[in-house]
């Protein structure tokens, strides 16, 4: 996968797999309805309230653990835990890996004190419109009490993966100061953590297996210290490691390159290495010569007026006999700071490329065709929309693997000229049958090549069209984008993940409802004329989990038909939309493991009766008790 | 809202523009697009839209890359890339949460000012724009720039800012006394 494993999107639960994880997990709730019972420990330490289960039954949890240890996946092992009491001890007792979808939705103690022999942990914080500045910093979301929890708990935790949560420097230090075989830290769009923090984990994680920082906001200061940036690359052992990943492309400040290239001389089971933008192409040539074992690279600076004293100017065919000794190159990331006269220079890694990111990176189509002519064996492709139609023509040609396309726009505005349209869509719709997953920014979109893209990739999974000029009718007929993604929800019966946009009535929610059986995440902006809109939904959709919707007619009504349904959600975001305070009172009064939470800018904000923000969800843990001024829990 | 509160309210947004009014909801950008209802408006990049603020978080394009494309280079594309965006975190002492804000929403220092003052009024007594024989302003507004050192907001062409900037601290007028600007 080009980032790691989760890059802008939302981890599907496959992909949890990717990240090393294995899915294994909950939100804490288990199922809807009424809450677990509580977890008895039979290894006689405090906990449940009831006697230990007699002989016979243990002899039995005995064996029904040895059988549970081979059920990986999260959503078996919540079925299982739910047979009976001695199933749900046995399962408890061996899940090895702990999903967190929402961090407020249990507390810690609960968590460690249900999952006594866990080993891996993978935490959700923040709603994801928080990657869009809607969710006011400050909200909350931090690790310091699951550390807490967890250091207790488990003396022989290995991995952690946290995603929308704020890490502190003192967070790190203390899970490197208390996991001994502590192997893997993966942190996605994270904060509040800086130099001194990675150069703890660094220095004393002694099995360190895994680093992977993705697009997460390094501090580059102490903001009330004004603490030098540390040199954290240099706190790794001297030692050989058992380094296997790290990726430090979201971190701003440069790192010590000399300690770097040590560092992956050193690192003998390193296969995924991806820089900050700081590294030269000369200096990644010689971190290339260092690695050849390389399989994912993430490249910085990919340009030659990268300083680099001494190293003169960087030809393209040095760099190409680079990746030509690179063998095993299957996922190239990156690309910073971009000359693209230097593409050429990864030809040779090209036929056995699996995962492709370019998105940070503008270039033309003309300049990316002798690169993707090559690539016959790309299954993911992330690109910039200034590669226009002709670009992804040539990538429907090439590309019949294609599996995941996410194309980007260069310009992120409404007025942009956007470079790609519905011409596009359906050139790669015609190229690549196995499309999963896209996602697809555009000015311009038709809905019948958004029907043509549902008939020809019947496989899809994810499809997330944004069509950026809010509320933008089909281009040719002016019509509704109603049908469009009728069709998509009609077509593709494997759609988990849905996200609209464009002109749209209520029409659209009646198809997603009636067709959408498998939609667990849906995302809705500038949608919909009423609140008819959230009754299909709620009425409609079995599965639905994660509903976040921005700027759309919906009031208290329309929230009022969730009420039979927010138990089997994971959360439900609305912003700018119509609840008034008393709708959403109504809501709160009526689901009493709900946590109803109103969000304004400021404190002021919420002594009104209209609510700006509204982010509800289910949870076992009760209303937070670290809500900042600015959130008013109903 | 009283309408003498209006009248003096401080918000960014052409002239004869209204706030959405229904809603009584500040946000730290102006929006101005008020028809939430009206789904029959078709916009295909016209006049009216030169002259339309940015929405908060639209399109949906995470913080992370639109900040990532401000620092790019740009000298070997053949197209020009118009970064969209570039939010900095803005700090002020005393205030218990910080923001962030999108610098390329202001076209100038007046505007940032304006928009400082309103996101952050509930905290200060005074205006934060420093005023000429104002001795009664007791906010300093200063940033932060790519070497990390401390500078008076105001004292360079705002473009050179945009770029330059890091991110803003509004701090008491005595601590930045004691504290040296360069210049």
């Amino acid at each position: 996968m080009a980032e790691g494993g989760d890059g802008e999107g939302e981890e599907e639960e496959e992909r949890s797999c990717a990240l090393g994880f294995g899915t294994g997990g909950d939100d804490g709730a288990g199922c809807s309805g009424s809450p677990a019972p509580a977890a008895r420990m039979r290894s006689g330490s405090c906990g449940g309230k009831e006697q230990p289960p007699p002989f016979s039954e243990q002899v039995l949890e005995n064996v029904l653990e040895s059988v549970l240890e081979f059920l990986t996946c999260r959503r078996d092992r919540n079925a299982a835990s739910l047979v009976c009491r001695s199933w749900y001890r046995a399962e408890a007792q061996t899940r090895r890996e702990v999903f967190i979808g929402n961090c407020y939705a249990v507390s810690p103690g609960r968590t460690v004190a249900r999952f006594r022999s866990a080993r891996a942990m993978v935490l959700k914080g923040r709603p994801r419109f928080d990657d869009f500045n809607l969710v006011p910093p400050g909200w909350g979301a931090r690790f310091s009490p699951w550390a807490t929890a967890m250091t207790a708990a488990y003396p022989w935790f290995e991995r952690v993966c946290l995603k929308r949560i704020t890490v502190s420097d003192a967070d790190l230090a203390l899970l490197a100061r208390s996991f001994p075989s502590f192997r893997d830290l993966t942190l996605i769009c994270c904060d509040g953590f800086g130099t001194t923090g990675l150069a703890a984990v660094a220095e004393l994680c002694r099995n360190l297996r895994v680093l992977d920082l993705i697009e997460s906001d390094v501090e580059e200061e102490d903001e009330d210290e004004d603490e030098q940036v540390v040199d954290w690359i240099s706190r790794f052992p001297e030692t050989i490691t058992c380094l296997e990943s790290l990726s430090f492309e979201c971190v701003n400040c440069p790192v010590n390159f000399a300690a770097l290239e040590a560092l992956v001389a050193r690192s003998p089971s390193l296969r995924r290495l991806r820089v900050n933008e700081h590294v030269s192409v000369s200096q990644l040539r010689r971190l290339m010569e260092r690695a050849p074992q390389l399989t994912h690279l993430g490249i910085g600076s990919f340009d030659s007026g990268s300083a680099d004293a001494g190293a003169g100017d960087l030809d393209v065919t040095d760099m190409e006999s680079s990746f030509a000794a690179s063998k095993s190159l299957v996922c190239l990331s990156g690309f910073r700071v971009l000359d693209p006269t230097y593409l050429p220079a990864i030809f040779p890694a090209c036929a056995n490329l699996v995962s492709l990111n370019l998105s940070y990176a503008v270039f033309t189509a003309e300049q990316l065709k002798p690169v993707i002519v090559q690539c016959h064996n790309l299954q993911t492709f992330w690109v910039l929309d200034t590669i226009g139609d002709d670009g992804l023509r040539s990538v429907a040609t090439n590309c019949k693997k294609l599996s995941e396309l996410r194309v980007f726009p260069m310009d992120a505005s409404e007025d942009s000229e956007g470079f790609v349209s519905d011409s596009g869509l359906v050139a790669i719709s015609e190229g690549c049958p196995n499309l999963r997953s896209i996602l697809y920014f555009c000015q311009r979109m038709t809905n019948a090549a958004v029907v043509t893209m549902s008939k020809n990739c019947p496989d899809l999974a994810v499809f997330r069209l944004c069509i950026m000029g809010r509320r933008r009718p089909d281009r040719l007929t002016s019509q509704p984008m109603d049908e469009g993604f009728g069709a998509i929800v009609m077509n593709c019966k494997k759609l988990t993940r849905l996200a609209i946009s464009g002109l749209l009535t209520d029409r659209v929610f009646e198809y997603i409802a009636n067709h959408g059986r498998s939609v667990r995440t849906l995302s809705v902006a500038f949608s919909g004329d009423s609140d008819l809109s959230l009754k299909h939904l709620f009425q409609g959709c079995p599965n639905l989990k994660k509903l976040e919707i921005r700027d759309s007619p919906f009031g208290d009504a329309g929230l009022l038909f969730g009420v039979c349904h927010f138990y089997n959600m994971r959360f439900l975001w609305m912003s700018s939309c119509m609840p008034s305070l008393r709708g959403c009172k109504e809501v709160a009064r009526r689901l009493p493991h709900l946590v109803v939470e109103v969000i304004g800018d400021s404190p002021q904000d919420l002594h009104g009766d209209a609510v700006d923000k509204l982010y509800l969800y289910r949870s076992l843990a009760g209303p937070r008790e670290d809500a900042p001024p600015f959130v008013k829990i109903l | 809202m009283a309408s003498y509160v209006e009248d003096t309210e401080l918000r960014l947004g052409l002239p004869g523009s209204d706030a959405p009014a229904a809603r009584g909801s500040k946000r730290s950008l102006p929006d101005q697009d008020d028809e939430a209802g009206d789904e029959s408006c078709c916009r295909n990049g016209g006049s009216a839209s030169a002259a339309k603020a940015q929405v908060v978080g639209w399109p949906p394009i995470r913080t992370y890359r639109k900040n990532s494309f401000q620092a790019m280079k740009t000298e070997t594309t053949t197209v020009e890339p118009e970064a969209s965006g570039l939010y900095v975190k803005v700090s002020m002492d005393g205030a218990p949460y910080l923001r962030k804000i999108d610098l390329k929403v202001y076209k100038g220092y007046m505007e940032l000012k304006e928009a400082l003052d309103s996101m952050f009024k509930c905290f200060s007594q005074g205006e934060l724009s420093r005023k000429e024989g104002c001795n009664g302003s007791e906010y300093v507004i200063s940033y932060e720039d790519k070497d990390g050192d401390l500078m008076l907001v105001g004292d360079v062409p705002w473009d050179m800012f945009t770029s330059s900037c890091k991110r803003l601290r509004i701090m008491k007028e005595s601590e930045a006394r004691g504290l040296e600007f360069r210049q």
